[in-house]
């Protein structure tokens, strides 16, 4: 009764919308959603399933070391990654992809939300726990030039973990190095370098090769290719290629290069300030793109043809804090065709197509779906 | 169809480059290991040279002189009898002429004390008729060797409590850190002179005094130490190959031990350097204010300490208080000299 009342009194009463009781409602009504599907069980066919993962940082603290204000890098993230499949993850530059995917490799800890990795729910696992499925879950760094040791050679760098893993018996841990560097392009010859002898390309040829040394099943790849030059992206890109056909990897793949992502996908992710805009099978999203965004992100992408007219859609604006997002749809500061209630009301992220998922109101009223 | 047309483009590039792959080296060509690199450079240096030949000549003469000129033990008088003629001219005027005595004043000393540089001694004998020359060499070994423990149980204390520090951040880098903080606060020597007396109070054996103190010294200056390894780690922990380590699951003390501390090394080993200099000034203050080494086994800043009590070697024996005086300085010098070569030698930006 007493909020009731309240509402009445509060000032936005001129305004359809009422944002604190909106707010209030969201919250209930994600909480909720969130609840119920904690309790469902994990995918038995899925490698990885993740559950709204969120995370956020603390920008501000009390006195007393209490959070004040937190910046949400990553919010209520969901989707599942089947065996050998590849997930392109895309989106603007501090948009949440590359914590997304420390997050779910628990590099830092997820602040709310569930990761499945076949089956086991590791977002409480404690360190002594994650140890065994380390090695089933890799990352490749954007950065060849400071994530390889520099004083260790190639043939430290990839022999340890397999001698901290156990992965082949002591004595043939240098024959299974050298096969693994064969595989990813290294001459036998490099065992003993330093890697400061190594150019960008190579360097990423031996991060591949270490993460590959433990033999897993997921990699992360965390913009691979970006620090590279075209010709040798092309390398890097058939070179992870063929690796997951020979041995049969399940990629995530963090790029904002979307011709790199069109070409290795298999799904899509569109995020956009930490959330997720869109999600669907390759040929989905690239032919059919729904949510406004995703419009305007791969009518940037360039086509070498000089006939064809660029219908390009101009975003205005830049893209806002993560320390403080819009209300209501995330994207409404840019959007070509925001409403009224998306300045104020958050889209759901629901299924528009089969098997196609985005989060706007557009395409709500258009399937007229009404909350 | 565009994406068939993107493959294609993709896999021309690619069996146009992967025939021939990037290739920066060639097999015959062989680039130099970090470390290699690093002694070239050292060595490049006059300066550094110098104080390498300074440092490992000082050691050769503190270790290896004894061995070879062993006529004299460290705290063996001389006691070849001698006797000493002493002239003394009285001069007088009587009657308007002047008269000139001389007296003859025959001495004989049970000890050959103060001697000058003969062939006996080649740099004299002091006040108790001790050879100069082989004191030199047995300070030098105290001296030296405590410098050097004292350095080295700094580090020790420093990699640790700095690596912890780095590493772990929050609440332990907060204590961690202001206790050092509250340690560099403390003025060393009035305490060192504090903790003399109280070792002497207990009674131990001279001899080991200085090894206590020092021990003491180490205790009080291993925040310094720490800070630096601290500051190190703290950057390097955010590597991207700390976060590559962390998600091959290694163990925290492989992290530290195998990814971290290897990469502290070179500012670790030019402040060692740096600090032995430091060191070898301490224990000579601590000597010369008589809270060092015993006069028998005396250290190079007793043997300084000598002429503070007595103005006449001061002034007329230069050879009892010189020579363990230019040791210190060849010593200091050459240990500052070897740890700037070496910190010119390993900043990545020398690349020359």
């Amino acid at each position: 009764m007493a909020d009731t009342e309240k509402n009445v009194i509060s000032p936005v009463i001129s305004s359809e919308y009422d944002d604190a009781l909106i707010a209030k409602e969201e919250a209930e009504a994600r909480k909720a959603r969130i609840e119920a599907d904690s309790l469902l069980p994990p995918d038995p066919c899925a490698l990885l399933e993740i559950r709204h993962l969120r995370k956020c940082f603390p920008i501000q603290k009390s006195l007393l070391g209490k959070v004040q204000k937190e910046l949400v890098a990553v919010d209520d993230v969901s989707f599942k990654l089947m065996p050998g499949e590849t997930l392109g993850i895309v989106g603007e530059s501090g948009c949440g992809k590359t914590t997304m995917g420390r997050t779910l490799l628990k590099l830092t800890q997820p602040s709310g939300g569930q990761v499945f990795f076949k089956g086991q729910d590791i977002s409480k696992f404690n360190k002594a726990q994650m140890r065994p499925i380390r090695t089933q879950m890799q990352i490749i760094f954007q950065d060849p030039y400071s994530s390889l040791p520099p004083r260790s050679t190639v043939g430290d760098i990839l022999s340890e973990p397999v001698k901290v893993h156990n992965i082949v018996p002591k004595d043939q841990v240098r024959d299974y190095v050298l096969d693994l560097m064969d595989k990813c392009g290294l001459r036998d010859y490099y065992y003993e370098r330093y890697p400061h002898e190594f150019s960008g390309g190579q360097r990423q040829r031996i991060c591949i090769a270490r993460a590959l040394s433990v033999k897993p099943e997921l990699v992360v790849c965390d913009e691979p290719v970006s620090a590279l030059d075209v010709s040798i992206q092309a390398q890097i890109i058939n070179l992870l290629k063929s690796l997951q056909k020979s041995m049969g990897l399940t990629y995530l793949f963090i790029s904002h290069d979307l011709s790199v992502v069109k070409f290795i996908s298999d799904k899509i992710v569109v995020m956009y300030l930490g959330a997720m805009m869109e999600f669907g099978s390759k040929k989905d999203i690239f032919e059919n793109p729904l949510h406004p965004y995703t419009k305007a992100l791969f009518s940037a992408i360039p086509n070498p043809n000089p006939d064809v007219k660029m219908n390009r859609i101009v975003l205005n604006g830049d893209i806002p804090s993560p320390a403080n997002p819009p209300k209501g749809c995330r994207f409404h500061t840019r959007c070509p065709y925001a409403t009224e209630k998306c300045r104020h009301v958050t889209p759901v992220y629901r299924e528009h197509e089969p098997g196609h998922f985005a989060a706007c109101h557009l395409l709500d009223s258009e399937r007229n779906i009404n909350e | 169809m565009e994406e068939k047309n993107y493959t294609e483009d993709l896999n021309a590039s690619n069996s146009e480059n992967c025939s021939e792959p990037e290739e920066a080296l060639d097999k015959n060509v062989r680039l130099m290991s970090p470390t290699r690199m690093v002694v070239r450079r050292f060595f490049r240096s006059k300066l550094s040279i110098a104080g390498l030949v300074m440092i490992v000549s000082l050691f050769l003469f503190c270790w290896i002189g004894p061995l070879v000129y062993n006529v004299w033990g460290q705290a063996e008088s001389d006691t070849t009898g001698k006797i000493e003629y002493t002239q003394h001219a009285v001069t007088y005027e009587k009657n308007g002429k002047t008269y000139t005595f001389y007296q003859v004043v025959e001495v004989e000393k049970s000890l050959n004390t103060l001697a000058k540089p003969d062939g006996d001694h080649p740099l004299g004998t002091d006040k108790s008729a001790r050879d100069v020359l082989v004191r030199l060499m047995y300070g030098g070994r105290i001296s030296l060797t405590v410098s050097f423990l004292a350095v080295f149980i700094t580090t020790f204390f420093g990699i640790i409590f700095g690596g912890v520090a780095g590493y772990f951040g929050g609440a332990v880098d907060n204590i961690i850190m202001r206790l050092c903080d509250i340690l560099i606060c403390l003025p060393g020597f009035p305490i060192l002179l504090i903790v003399g007396t109280l070792i002497d109070a207990a009674g131990i054996d001279l001899k080991f005094k200085i090894y206590y103190l020092m021990a003491f010294l180490t205790l009080i200056s291993w925040p310094g130490t720490a800070r630096l390894v601290r500051g190190q780690i703290l950057s390097l922990r955010e590597q991207e190959y700390m976060v590559a380590a962390e998600a091959m699951g290694y163990s925290t003390t492989r992290k530290i031990f195998k990814h971290l501390i290897p990469n502290v090394v070179p500012q670790l080993i030019v402040a060692m350097t740096l600090s032995l200099g430091s060191m070898i000034l301490y224990e000579a203050s601590l000597s010369y204010l008589g809270l060092g080494a015993p006069e028998e086994y005396a250290a190079w800043g007793t043997m300084i300490n000598i002429v503070a009590e007595d103005q006449n070697i001061l002034q007329n024996y230069f050879n009892v208080w010189g020579p363990p005086g230019i040791c210190i300085i060849l010593a200091v010098l050459g240990f500052n000299f070897v740890g700037d070569g070496l910190r010119d030698a390993l900043d990545p930006k020398m690349r020359r």
